[in-house]
């Protein structure tokens, strides 16, 4: 496609020129996967009982347990935090000063701040403050802080997208606040940002590896234990990242999909993120930059 | 705080370069080089950075490639970060209005001269609000190397906080060193932002 955009229909020298290259670069290529994968074979880490421990009944059932874990804590904190980002959304375009500000506060103060601080900070200083969280509430709480705020922006931007006439005429015939919020303006808010709000998932489902700082087993921390009982982290840890990519290769497909479908639904460009159509598909981002520019 | 920002600078710098390689690469009329560029972007934009530095720090020592954690920490950063930067500068060469490029074709351009002198300087003024915005995510990913004990700000607070059991004043500190790099930094390129704007 961007081949059709950004040259003509090739004549038959640019034609053969282009078969050449193309001969050459997947030369090129196999080479380089040749020479991957000979440093592997010199290594050793392509022998069979490397590998083999990874199809072990046990191994599998603990690497699936990982990733029932890391699934778990992103579905819980992905709830959670929709429904802190809605709180801070509505706190952010309500007429009150104060509700402004400590939304504006709370969102400025999470989204700069690394997340693998908060999820230590959860972990190991809040019991100075005498709460005791178990390493996967702690998790779930530090991605609900983070990714709350992040909500919080894009569903803002959401709301903030919608025609203002909107908002006017369901008050214009009389509902009060409330009403026009829920019957009116959320629906086609959060319809709107469905898909920067999957990519968002796809985003917190990859910082879920961060429990790893904790001790919490999720998939990563058990690649790595697997990888330290078999002497083989090469291999467990290249299988988590299998899986990510898998789980989260599907979630973009789903995020693009519901984006090309809004597309077709409402004609013209609906979110004006970051104004081109594949930030929206790309986790940071989206995450960065959900003001309604 | 230094190690913090230089790890940042780098990795993004490096981020930069791949970026647009890796777009080069998928706007290319050269279908082995599109697949590799999507595979690319596919694979590492969808691998947590966390599990790539893991894998990189002790996965790949195995096979004889061993860095200081400091290194490893840029390499990871970078190739994670090119990623995005290439499919921001991939989607702004798709902002580029298509009669710029056929103009370019129409006064005798070859591609590489049309892409390199026409598309891509207008794609990459089109996409510096997208980079910026990646620039401060960088800065905050960065504080993963603290995992595989580079001393940069997150390392620092979280030794700090274990040391002084002082946690809530120790985050407060914390909080204040990342905002006094992320707001110049977010205003550095609102400026840019502004001067490279594209005036339509």
């Amino acid at each position: 496609m961007s081949a059709a955009t950004l040259g003509d229909a090739l004549g038959p020298r640019g034609r053969r020129r282009v078969a050449i290259a193309s001969v050459l670069a997947t030369v090129v290529l196999a080479y380089a996967l040749w020479v991957a994968i000979r440093r592997l074979y010199v290594a050793g880490q392509l022998d069979a009982a490397k590998w083999e421990l990874l199809t072990r009944p046990e191994v599998i059932r603990f690497f699936l347990g990982g990733l029932a874990n890391t699934l778990k804590v992103a579905f819980v904190a992905l709830i959670l935090a929709a429904l802190l980002g809605g709180v801070l959304a509505l706190g952010r375009i309500s007429r009150s000063f104060p509700l402004r500000a400590v939304a504006r506060a709370y969102v400025e103060f999470f989204r700069g701040f690394p997340l693998i601080l908060l999820i230590f900070f959860a972990f190991f200083a809040l019991p100075h403050a005498g709460i005791n969280l178990s390493r996967y509430w702690s998790l779930v709480l530090a991605l609900t802080a983070y990714n709350g705020a992040v909500l919080g922006e894009i569903f803002r931007a959401g709301i903030l997208s919608l025609d203002r006439g909107q908002g006017e005429a369901a008050m214009s015939v009389g509902l009060p606040y409330w009403p026009v919020m829920r019957l009116v303006i959320l629906p086609q808010a959060f319809r709107r940002m469905t898909p920067t709000i999957v990519s968002q998932a796809v985003t917190l489902l990859k910082d879920t590896s961060l429990g790893f700082v904790v001790g919490f087993e999720e998939l990563l921390r058990v690649g790595q234990i697997a990888g330290e009982f078999g002497r083989n982290p090469l291999q467990t840890l290249s299988l988590v990242a299998v899986f990510y990519v898998m789980v989260n290769f599907t979630l973009s497909r789903v995020a693009r999909h519901l984006e090309i479908r809004q597309r077709r639904r409402y004609r013209a460009a609906p979110i004006e993120v970051a104004g081109v159509e594949d930030l929206v598909a790309v986790g940071a981002g989206a995450e960065q930059q959900p003001k309604g520019r | 705080m230094r190690t913090t920002a230089e790890l940042a600078l780098a990795s993004f710098a490096g981020a930069l370069v791949i970026g647009v390689l890796v777009a080069a690469c998928r706007v290319s009329p050269v279908a082995p080089l599109r697949a590799a560029g999507t595979t690319y972007v596919e694979t590492f934009r969808n691998i947590p950075p966390l599990v790539l530095l893991v894998l990189f720090f002790f996965g790949f020592p195995k096979i004889g490639i061993l860095y200081s954690p400091f290194t490893s920490a840029i390499i990871v950063m970078a190739v994670y970060t090119g990623s995005f930067v290439g499919e921001a500068v991939r989607s702004g060469i798709n902002t580029v209005a298509a009669g710029q490029a056929e103009a370019a074709r129409a006064i005798g351009l070859t591609f590489s001269q049309s892409f390199v002198l026409v598309i891509l300087p207008q794609a990459l003024r089109a996409v510096v609000p997208a980079i910026g915005s990646l620039f401060s995510a960088i800065l905050r990913n960065v504080s993963l190397a603290s995992v595989i004990s580079v001393q940069e700000l997150a390392w620092v607070s979280e030794r700090l906080i274990a040391d002084t059991g002082r946690p809530f004043q120790i985050l407060a500190g914390t909080a204040v060193a990342y905002l006094m790099m992320t707001l110049p930094s977010g205003y550095l390129f609102g400026v840019i932002e502004r001067k490279t704007a594209i005036k339509r």
